[in-house]
């Protein structure tokens, strides 16, 4: 059974700059499996490296989400659409943890100076 | 991409995102950048020698930071908010070239947060907002490897949006 695999704009470089690609798959896994053994950079930016999906990369059949089927273990028929759907994510939080232990550190230092 | 890179905006969409930042603080705002990227298309379409710039921002998507746990140090935007940007695009005729973001009170950097959920391809805009004014502006793209990031530049055009 053939299915589309419908590739992001960001993961396209990538993919030889297609839009989308063909496989033959029962489950989203296989999918999945076939488009990063054809193209083996797209791996890193959707798998984990103990090869799990990436928490921002959203997979769906059809118009729906596989987190709420069977994830990547989802059957897949004849002629469905699984579609790569980025979500994104960011902002300072790390940044103020490391700003915060530079400063800690600083104070430690400086209290360090005077007692001494 | 792992060669210099360089995004064209406008001064009106450049001021239109650090305004967001300022409206936001102390929390952190998000938005999508519309744009062209003549990067995309095949080697044959993209007319050699032609000065287009490579990435160019025509218009703004601004969204509500689903971070309701931690918005002063946190955005998410999620898959259904990164459909309807890239629908808004396509009704332009354009593509979501990449995502904005502020960091309150924190430098226009990306921290660890940012990599480790970035999207290579993507420009990130970032702006400093300082006890709520609007500072210093940069952009980045994730070098393929996933490593870091690269700083992109900005080059503010003459233009009106579309």
């Amino acid at each position: 059974m053939t299915v589309k695999v419908m590739i992001p704009s960001p993961l396209r470089p990538f993919a030889g700059k297609r839009d989308s690609a063909e496989f033959s798959a029962r489950t989203v896994g296989e999918a999945l499996g076939h488009l990063t053994t054809q193209f083996g950079e797209l791996r890193k930016h959707l798998f984990t490296e103990d090869g799990k999906l990436r928490s921002f990369v959203n997979v769906y059949v059809n118009d729906e989400d596989i987190r709420y089927l069977a994830k990547e273990n989802t059957p897949t028929k004849d002629g469905d659409t699984i579609s790569i759907i980025p979500s994104i994510a960011g902002g300072c939080i790390q940044f103020c943890h490391s700003e915060r232990s530079e400063e800690s550190a600083l104070a430690f230092e400086i209290d360090h100076r005077i007692g001494s | 991409m792992a060669d210099a890179t360089e995004l064209w905006i406008s001064g009106q969409l450049a001021e239109k995102i650090r305004a967001h930042g300022a409206e936001t603080y102390p929390h952190e705002c998000c938005g999508a950048l519309l744009g062209r990227d003549s990067t995309a298309l095949p080697e044959i379409d993209r007319g050699k020698g032609a000065l287009a710039p490579a990435r160019e921002i025509l218009q703004l998507f601004p969204l509500v930071n689903r971070r309701d746990d931690s918005p002063r140090n946190r955005f998410s935007v999620t898959a259904e908010d990164v459909l309807e940007a890239e629908k808004a695009a396509r009704q332009q005729g354009l593509e979501v070239v990449g995502w904005y973001h502020s960091h309150p009170d924190h430098p226009a950097r990306p921290s660890e947060y940012d990599r480790d959920h970035a999207w290579p391809w993507y420009s990130y805009i970032i702006v400093s907002v300082q006890n709520g004014a609007p500072q210093d502006m940069t952009s980045w793209r994730l070098n393929d490897d996933r490593a870091e990031f690269s700083p992109e530049g900005i080059e503010i055009r003459h233009r009106a949006a579309v």
